[in-house]
């Protein structure tokens, strides 16, 4: 669904004019070791803006017998190059699919690097992608500068399902959701016991809604601490925020979201208006949230006109 | 008022009418929001008659604004004595007027959304019981777009059935306090988009029980789609008739309980 030509603006903060980045457009990425043969890239806890070129999201790969896997390219072709430049340095075998959790732009930018490579992703990011891809390529250039350069959005080769895929000698387990987006693919590597989450899990960060469906996100939520639950499992590896060895990050994301969603519907009961919602104070629990502050304002402008329509539908 | 207000402001009047003093004598005439397009504005949406800068009416909008075709704007004249007519206007939007609200015996308070095109000045002029026009403003930091951007319903045609239709509900803030929160289901389409010409609501007005005119509205293409109006009034206790219609003649009436 086209919502607006300008959806790919909504998810991202307005870039402050500043200080000049890196000349040499380094992320400095280091593959961390998340378990055997499951690797993660850890963005930092920020807005997208120009000293971080968009790093500020996790990427990650899973080395199996016959070849990698790669979960997610990041934000810029620059970030997808640097990226499998270290995967190159782990591990000699090919990289045989490259999968998109979801249709943001700092989850999928990355994929020309991986251009000679098949890219799968649910039907529903694919759809979304084509839509509102250029929209959000253009978003990022305005919010993180030359670290674009040359990163055109690239479309996934391969539609994916849920349930088991057998890949590179190694046994995955996507599970198709939703709620952050329309489509969230989470994906379980039976082998290493690692859950990369993608966006649906935040940890450490507050969540970005622009495209979010609360409801629907806490029966994806309830799914993959249900997971979590399971003997094999061994860590989370969140869309952003710090790699986490049990569910927390799952209870914090859904603390929020839910916070969030009850707040925005009281506000919308007793009348407020748009601007006297932006202005509350947020709860002593989220003060110290990163980013909890801008967040917050993006989430009012993405779903206080759904409350407040509910609240003015069912007046009497 | 002031005293040193009032004469601040005869000068002004003066210098409105006159138009022969030079612009230098005068730097208390100089835009707080420092646009090049104030003079123009001035001229045009206020007809070039008297204006004044005046704190004292309020458009309360956030600085960095992230949708632009849903800016929050919050405009409050309520300061200000018999406020007759309140214009509200974006200097560097396509199209500038926002919309024109005459309270009557509403209050001089409106709450509202705007597309924004770009950055700019979002300002409010009152007039008040002087006849001058109070001026006041706030600059809005954008991504821009929101003016050619398609409205939601340009991708459905799901909203026609539901066109004009009007939910609202009021809240009892006092004893006399009353606020009014309106939503019309309208594209708002501002004939910017190719292929999709102008269709916006034109006029809305509001009633109480006894047919006394609370506010009467004037909207113009950059009000957002779906408007949402916050509207407060000292009418405890009554239903109030919403009325109005849009520029392709659809006409809407509508009652809503306290
Ligand atoms: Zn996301």
């Amino acid at each position: 669904m086209i919502r607006w030509l300008c959806a790919g603006l909504v998810c991202c903060a307005l870039a402050l004019p500043g200080a000049a980045p890196a000349g040499d457009f380094d992320y400095a990425l280091q593959a961390r070791n998340v378990a055997p043969d499951a690797y993660a890239f850890i963005g930092r806890d920020e807005d997208f803006d120009t000293l971080n070129g968009g790093n500020i999201v996790n990427t990650g790969f899973i080395v199996g017998r016959d070849g990698i896997v790669v979960i997610d390219s990041g934000p810029s072709l620059r970030y997808g190059r640097q990226m499998r430049e270290v995967i190159a340095s782990v591990s000699a075998l090919p990289v045989v699919l490259l999968i998109n959790t979801h249709h943001h732009p700092d989850h999928f930018l990355g994929n020309q690097a991986f251009a000679d490579r098949p890219i799968g992703a649910l039907p529903g990011t694919v759809q979304a992608i084509a839509s509102d891809g250029d929209a959000f390529a253009e978003n990022l250039y305005r919010l993180c500068g030359d670290w674009m350069k040359g990163t055109e959005p690239l479309l996934p080769t391969t539609t994916l399902r849920a349930g088991r895929l057998d890949v590179a000698g190694r046994s995955l387990r996507l599970i198709a959701l939703a709620g952050h987006t329309g489509a969230d693919l989470a994906v379980y590597d039976e082998t290493s016991g690692v859950l990369f989450a993608g966006d649906l899990v935040f940890n450490g960060r507050a969540p970005t809604t622009p495209h979010a469906d609360i409801d629907v996100w806490f029966k994806a939520l309830d799914e993959l601490e249900a997971l979590s639950d399971s003997p094999g499992f061994v860590a989370l590896v969140p869309g952003h925020g710090a790699i986490s060895r049990d569910a927390s990050p799952i209870r914090q994301t859904r603390a929020w979201l839910s916070w969030l969603q009850a707040s925005l519907r009281e506000a919308a009961e007793a009348g407020l208006d748009m601007n006297e919602v932006l202005t509350r104070a947020l709860p002593a629990a989220f003060v110290a949230l990163p980013v909890a502050a801008s967040e917050y304002r993006r989430s009012v402008g993405h779903l206080f006109p759904a409350a407040e329509k509910q609240a003015l539908d069912h007046a009497h | 008022m002031s005293v040193p207000a009032r004469l601040a402001m005869s000068l002004l009047v003066a210098l409105g009418a006159s138009g022969t003093l030079p612009a230098s004598a005068f730097a208390a005439a100089a835009d707080p929001l420092a646009s090049a397009r104030w003079e123009e504005m001035r001229r045009g949406v206020l007809g070039g008659t008297a204006a004044v800068f005046d704190a004292q009416v309020k458009v309360l909008a956030p600085a960095n604004a992230e949708n632009p075709t849903q800016v929050p704007v919050t405009v409050d004249a309520t300061a200000l004595a018999d406020v007759a007519e309140v214009v509200v206007f974006a200097d560097f939007n396509p199209i500038v007027e926002v919309l024109r609200f005459y309270p009557e015996s509403a209050a001089a308070l409106l709450g509202f959304r705007v597309k924004l095109q770009q950055s700019t000045p979002l300002r409010a002029a009152a007039r008040g019981a002087d006849g001058v026009w109070h001026v006041g403003g706030s600059w809005v930091n954008t991504v821009g777009g929101g003016c050619t951007a398609p409205s939601a319903a340009a991708a459905s045609t799901a909203w026609q059935s539901r066109l004009n239709e009007v939910s609202g509900r009021q809240w009892q803030l006092g004893a006399e306090r009353v606020r009014l929160r309106l939503r019309v289901v309208h594209p708002m389409d501002t004939g910017l988009v190719a292929g999709t010409p102008s269709f916006h609501l034109d006029d809305v007005e509001l009633r109480g029980a006894s047919g006394e005119r609370l506010m009467r509205l004037r909207l113009f293409e950059p009000v957002a789609e779906n408007p949402v109006f916050t509207i407060e009034y000292r009418a405890p206790g009554q239903t109030l008739v919403c009325t109005g219609g849009d520029n392709n003649g659809n006409r809407f009436s509508a009652r809503i309980a306290p």
